[in-house]
C-alpha cells in the first residue's frame, strides 16, 4: 500500500522573498515594485502598527469597542491588500479592519463599527468590501459567490477572503473553496495562521502539517507563505490574482504569521498559553523591521520619514476619533428603517411606538 | 388561463421572471440537467443556458453562500434546497447572514433572494423531508416566509417573492405539489407578500391556516356546515409577517377562532396569530381561541403519519368546543 502523506506535504514549502535580516534570498520572484510603491507599502505597514497601538489604548480608555488586535500580522495583510484592485470585492473577518482601511474605508467609520454603529458598516460608494464577518468561516462561501458572481459579468476583478488558523476547522471553510473551485471561480482565500485560534494552538486544529495543502481537498492550488514578508505576500497575492482573472480558478494563501497582542480586547490573556519565549522568537521576525533593513540598504528609508508616518496616523487617528464622537447617536427608528426596503406591518407599527418615544 | 397543478405554477413563475429579468438565477442541487427532483425546474436549464440555471455541489451551507455572494454582485438568486428539513447546514447563510444583511450594512446592500424548499408531510418521506420548520425563519427578523396553499397563489408570490428586494423563505408543500390543478394565467402577476387570502367566507367562526391545513380546513368546513356551522377560511400565505388587519377583521366578525397547523404545538406559527388577536381582539372573542397542531414530537416515522398529522377531524374537534365554550 501507498502512503502519500508525506509526498503531499513535501509539495507546501514556506515562500520567502525577504529574509529576517532584511535580505532578499529569493531574486527570482521578486515582484515589480516601484521605489515610490515600495515606500508606500512601508508607509501603509509603520501606519497600522501605530493604528494597532492606538487602538488598544483608545479601548482601555473605554472610547473604542470591539477591537482584535493587529501587530505582527502587517505583512500578511497589507502585503496581500497591496496586490489588489478597487475593483476587487474583500470579504474580511474581524481581524481585518485594516484591509478594508487602505481599500477605502474611511477610519471614523472603523471606530464606530468598533463602538457598534450601524454607520461604521455603510461602505461609501465605490469600496468593494463587507464589513468584518463575525461568523468564521462564513466569508469563505460568501466569496465564492462573490467570485461567482464576478465571473459570469465577465468583470477582470477577484473576491479576496481571510480567515484564521482555527477558521480552517469550519465546514464553511471547505464549502468556500471548494464550491469556488468547482465553478473556477476567481477567489483567493487566505488563512492568516497566527498558531493560536484565542488559547487553542494550531496543532489542536488539525494533523495536517499545513493549512495550505488544505486546497487539495478542493483541486485548487495552495501555497505556504512566510507571512512576516511583505514582499512574499505581495507576490503571493499578486500572482494568484493573475491566475484567478485569467480563468484558471481560486487560490488557497496561508501566511504564516503571528498576533503580538491579544485575541481580543475583551480579557483574554495570552500569557496563559504562550510562553515569552515564543513571543520573542517572533518578535525577532518583525515584518516592519525587517523590511525596514531592507529599504534603509536601499536608502529608502530613514528615521525622519517614519516618525513623519507616525505623526500623520497620530493626527489621522485623533481627528478620526473626534468625528466619530460627533456622529449622531443611533435610534431605534433607524435601525427598524435599515431592515427591509419597505416596512412591513409589524414594524410599521413598531415604528410609529418608537418615533412618538423619541420625540418626547 | 390554463389548468395547471401547484408544481407546473411553480415552474411557470421561474420561467417568467428568467425571462423578464436576466439577473434571475436558478441553482442547487440537481435543479439544471435533471429539472429537479420534484421537476420543479423542468426544462429551464434548455431554455436558459447553464449560467441561468445550474446544478451545484452538494453543500446547503454553501448554496446559502452562493446565494450572498451573487447578490452583492447584483444578481437575483432563486437557490433551491432540496428538502426544508436540510435547512439546519444552511441556518447560519439564511438567518445569521442573508436576514441581515440590508441592516447590518446599514441599508447600503440588499440581498434579493428566494429560497425555495419542498415539505410537508402525508407522502411517506424518510427522515427529515417533510418537517413543518417555518416556524424557525418567521422568529428571524429580515426575512419572509411564504407558503401557498394553490396553483395561482404559488405562481403569483412566487413572483413576487423574486421581485421582492429581501430575502424570502418559500415553502412549498409536497403534497400539495400535484394533488389538484386549478386554474393559472399564462401571464405574469404577482400576488402581494404579506397578505392573506379568505378562502372562504363564513360567519360562524374563523379557521387560520396556511399550507396543506387550508385545504383540511376546506374539508371540515363542508362538513361543518352539515351541523350548520359557517367557517370562514384565512390562508395567511405569508406566515411572516403575518396579515394582521385580515385576521383582526374576521374574528370581530365570527368572535370564535381556532388556528390550524401541521407542525407540532411549540413550533410553527399559530402561537404568534393567536397572541395578537388577544392583543387586538380580546373583548371580540366568546371563547378561547384554540390550536390543531402536531403533537409535540419529533415527526412521524413515516408509517405513523396518518395517526400523527392534523386531519379534518381534528379542526371538527376544536370547532365545536370553541362553538360550546
Amino acid at each position: 500500500m501507498k502512503h502519500v502523506l508525506e509526498s503531499v506535504e513535501s509539495q507546501f514549502e514556506v515562500f520567502q522573498i525577504l529574509n529576517e535580516d532584511g535580505k532578499i534570498v529569493n531574486k527570482d520572484d521578486m515582484p515589480d515594485l516601484s521605489d515610490e510603491d515600495l515606500k508606500e507599502l512601508m508607509r501603509r505597514m509603520v501606519y497600522t502598527r501605530v493604528l494597532d497601538q492606538r487602538s488598544i489604548a483608545l479601548n482601555r480608555q473605554g472610547r473604542l469597542g470591539f477591537y482584535a488586535p493587529t501587530a505582527g500580522q502587517e505583512a500578511s495583510q497589507l502585503g496581500s491588500h497591496f496586490a489588489l484592485e478597487k475593483d476587487d470585492f474583500i470579504l474580511p473577518g474581524y481581524r481585518d479592519v485594516p484591509q478594508l482601511i487602505w481599500h477605502g474605508l474611511p477610519l471614523y467609520q472603523a471606530f464606530l463599527f468598533s463602538r457598534g454603529h450601524f454607520h461604521g458598516n455603510q461602505m461609501p460608494e465605490g469600496v468593494n468590501a463587507l464589513s468584518p464577518q463575525i461568523i468564521i468561516g462564513a466569508q469563505y462561501v460568501q466569496a465564492a459567490g462573490v467570485a461567482l458572481g464576478m465571473k459570469l459579468r465577465g468583470k477582470k476583478a477577484v473576491a479576496v477572503t481571510y480567515t484564521g488558523d482555527g477558521g480552517t476547522s469550519q465546514g464553511d471553510f471547505y464549502e468556500g473553496m471548494n464550491f469556488a473551485g468547482a465553478y473556477g471561480a476567481p477567489a483567493i482565500f487566505f488563512v492568516q495562521n497566527n498558531y493560536f485560534a484565542i488559547s487553542v494552538p494550531v496543532e489542536q486544529q488539525t494533523a495536517a502539517k499545513t493549512l495550505a495543502q488544505k486546497a487539495v481537498a478542493a483541486g485548487i492550488e495552495g501555497i505556504q507563505v512566510d507571512g512576516m514578508d511583505v514582499l512574499a505576500m505581495y507576490a503571493a497575492t499578486k500572482h494568484a490574482r493573475e491566475r484567478a482573472i485569467n480563468g484558471d480558478g481560486p487560490m488557497l494563501i496561508e501566511a504564516l504569521t503571528y498576533r503580538y497582542g491579544p485575541h481580543t480586547m475583551a480579557g483574554d490573556d495570552p500569557t496563559r498559553y504562550r510562553t515569552e519565549d515564543l513571543d520573542n522568537e517572533w518578535e525577532k521576525k518583525d515584518p516592519i523591521v525587517r523590511f525596514r533593513t531592507f529599504l534603509e540598504g536601499k536608502k529608502l528609508w530613514s528615521e525622519e520619514e517614519e516618525n513623519k508616518v507616525i505623526e500623520q496616523a497620530k493626527d489621522d487617528i485623533k481627528e478620526a476619533i473626534k468625528e466619530a464622537d460627533k456622529y449622531p447617536k443611533q435610534k431605534v427608528t433607524d435601525l427598524m428603517e435599515n431592515m427591509y426596503e419597505e416596512l412591513p406591518h409589524n414594524l410599521q407599527e413598531q415604528w410609529e411606538e418608537y418615533k412618538e418615544k423619541e420625540s418626547k | 388561463m390554463a389548468q395547471m397543478t401547484m408544481i407546473q405554477a411553480i415552474t411557470d413563475a421561474m420561467r417568467v421572471e428568467l425571462k423578464d429579468d436576466e439577473n434571475v438565477l436558478v441553482f442547487g442541487e440537481d435543479v439544471g440537467k435533471n429539472g429537479g427532483v420534484f421537476r420543479a425546474t423542468e426544462g429551464l436549464q434548455d431554455e436558459f443556458g447553464k449560467e441561468r440555471v445550474f446544478d451545484t455541489p452538494l453543500a446547503e451551507s454553501a448554496i446559502g453562500g452562493l446565494s450572498i455572494g451573487l447578490a452583492l454582485e447584483g444578481y437575483r438568486p432563486v437557490p433551491e434546497i432540496q428538502f426544508f428539513g436540510f435547512v439546519y447546514e444552511v441556518m447560519d447563510s439564511i438567518n445569521g447572514q442573508m436576514a441581515r444583511m440590508r441592516y447590518r450594512s446599514g441599508g447600503t446592500k440588499s440581498q434579493p433572494i428566494t429560497i425555495r424548499s419542498p415539505f410537508g408531510g402525508g407522502v411517506n418521506t424518510p427522515e427529515m423531508h417533510a418537517d413543518s420548520l417555518e416556524g424557525l425563519i418567521a422568529q428571524q427578523p429580515g426575512i419572509k416566509v411564504v407558503i401557498p396553499s394553490t396553483p395561482y397563489d404559488a405562481k403569483g408570490l412566487l413572483i413576487a417573492s423574486i421581485r421582492d428586494n429581501d430575502p424570502v423563505v418559500f415553502l412549498e408543500h409536497m403534497k400539495l405539489y400535484r394533488s389538484f390543478r386549478g386554474e393559472v394565467p399564462e401571464e405574469a402577476y404577482t400576488v402581494e407578500l404579506g397578505k392573506a387570502d379568505v378562502k372562504r367566507e363564513g360567519k360562524d367562526v374563523t379557521l387560520i391556516a396556511y399550507g396543506a391545513m387550508v385545504h383540511t380546513c376546506l374539508k371540515a368546513a363542508e362538513e361543518l356546515e352539515k351541523d350548520g356551522i359557517d367557517a370562514e377560511i384565512i390562508d395567511l400565505m405569508t406566515v411572516s409577517p403575518l396579515d394582521i388587519d385580515t385576521i383582526i377583521e374576521s374574528v370581530k366578525k365570527t368572535n370564535r377562532v381556532v388556528v390550524v397547523q401541521e407542525a407540532q404545538r411549540q413550533a410553527g406559527v399559530a402561537s404568534t396569530v393567536i397572541s395578537e388577536i388577544q392583543e387586538r381582539a380580546i373583548l371580540h372573542l366568546e371563547a378561547p381561541v384554540l390550536r390543531v397542531t402536531a403533537p409535540d414530537t419529533v415527526f412521524a416515522f413515516s408509517e405513523a403519519e396518518k395517526i400523527w398529522l392534523p386531519d379534518h377531524n381534528d379542526v371538527i374537534e376544536k370547532v365545536n368546543q370553541v362553538m360550546n365554550f
